[in-house]
């Protein structure tokens, strides 16, 4: 087996992870769904929502994804300064996001909406914090590797843990697409 | 062989398809939050409305960010997706049918 050979093979293994995360969302999404309107009494989501707030992490997220795009283009010409750049770019996006999350989650708990109120918040935190999870998890790692580039450059190796991060992040796009139409969107009418 | 083994790979990204993806994908997310904030249509209409750009948002980030494709190289990530998407929505309509209809036969 060549090398190149080896690299997509690694490249497919992660994707299969990436996959196989889905699938744990897709059973949130699906509790979520069943219990949604289960409020004992209590706050309803549709009482929480804030669509303009939700319409800019959404625009943060996207940009966020744009910028990774530019970094694994640089990455093809071999640009170092470029790619930690619109990784910088790219953390700040992703960074704005989480914290715009935690501000909700703080301000929903200060009211005294928290996930022991009732299934349906229980579920609702359980959703947005697991996609928010990964969303921090994946800020922890471009940290790493923009560490590890500044030290390293851009070696074979190097290149392909920007692939797996570039598809990671891809993919926490992808499900926030989900999170805001049914948890905000619907949720909302 | 100066080149690298990233570069080799059916998955190429290139600028013109970021842009595109980028810019399709805003206009499909300001269409959605538009129709349920202005309501534009009756309530039904508007959780099929609202899903039906959800999943072209879905399609067209997959084939613009993720670049999925038809190419010999590119199915081999194609058709696990595809059945994982199988696998979402056994589990997700599956489950919504099951607590329906328990619902329903308690309540009844």
């Amino acid at each position: 087996m060549t090398h190149h050979d080896a690299d997509s093979m690694d490249i497919f293994g992660f994707w299969i992870y990436i996959l196989s995360d889905c699938i744990l969302f897709s059973a949130i999404f699906a509790s979520y769904a069943v219990l949604h309107t289960n409020t004992y009494g209590g706050t309803e989501i549709k009482s929480i929502v804030n669509l303009p707030y939700v319409l800019t992490e959404t625009m943060v997220l996207l940009v966020s994804s744009f910028t990774y795009g530019l970094a694994i283009l640089s990455l093809y010409k071999n640009h170092l300064c470029k790619v930690i750049t619109w990784l910088a770019a790219t953390f700040v996006c992703g960074f704005t996001f989480v914290a715009m999350e935690i501000y909700e989650f703080v301000h929903l708990y200060m009211e005294g909406n928290n996930w022991q109120g009732s299934a349906a918040l229980s579920s609702f935190f359980t959703l947005v914090g697991t996609h928010s999870l990964h969303v921090s998890l994946g800020l922890v790692w471009m940290l790493i590797l923009m560490l590890q580039l500044l030290f390293f450059g851009l070696t074979p190796v190097m290149k392909k843990r920007l692939t797996y991060l570039g598809l990671f992040w891809a993919f926490l796009d992808i499900i926030w697409i989900f999170v805001f139409t049914i948890v905000y969107l619907m949720g909302a009418i | 062989m100066a080149h690298n083994q990233v570069e080799h790979n059916s998955n190429l990204k290139t600028l013109p398809s970021y842009m595109v993806g980028f810019a399709v994908s805003i206009i499909l997310t300001l269409m959605a939050f538009g129709l349920v904030e202005w309501r534009v249509l009756t309530d039904n209409y508007l959780y099929v409305g609202i899903s039906l750009l959800a999943i072209i948002q879905l399609i067209v980030q997959s084939m613009c960010f993720l670049r999925l494709n038809f190419n010999p190289e590119g199915r081999w990530n194609l058709l696990p997706f595809l059945f994982t998407i199988l696998i979402i929505t056994i589990l997700a309509s599956g489950s919504l049918w099951i607590m329906y209809n328990l619902n329903y036969n308690m309540m009844n």
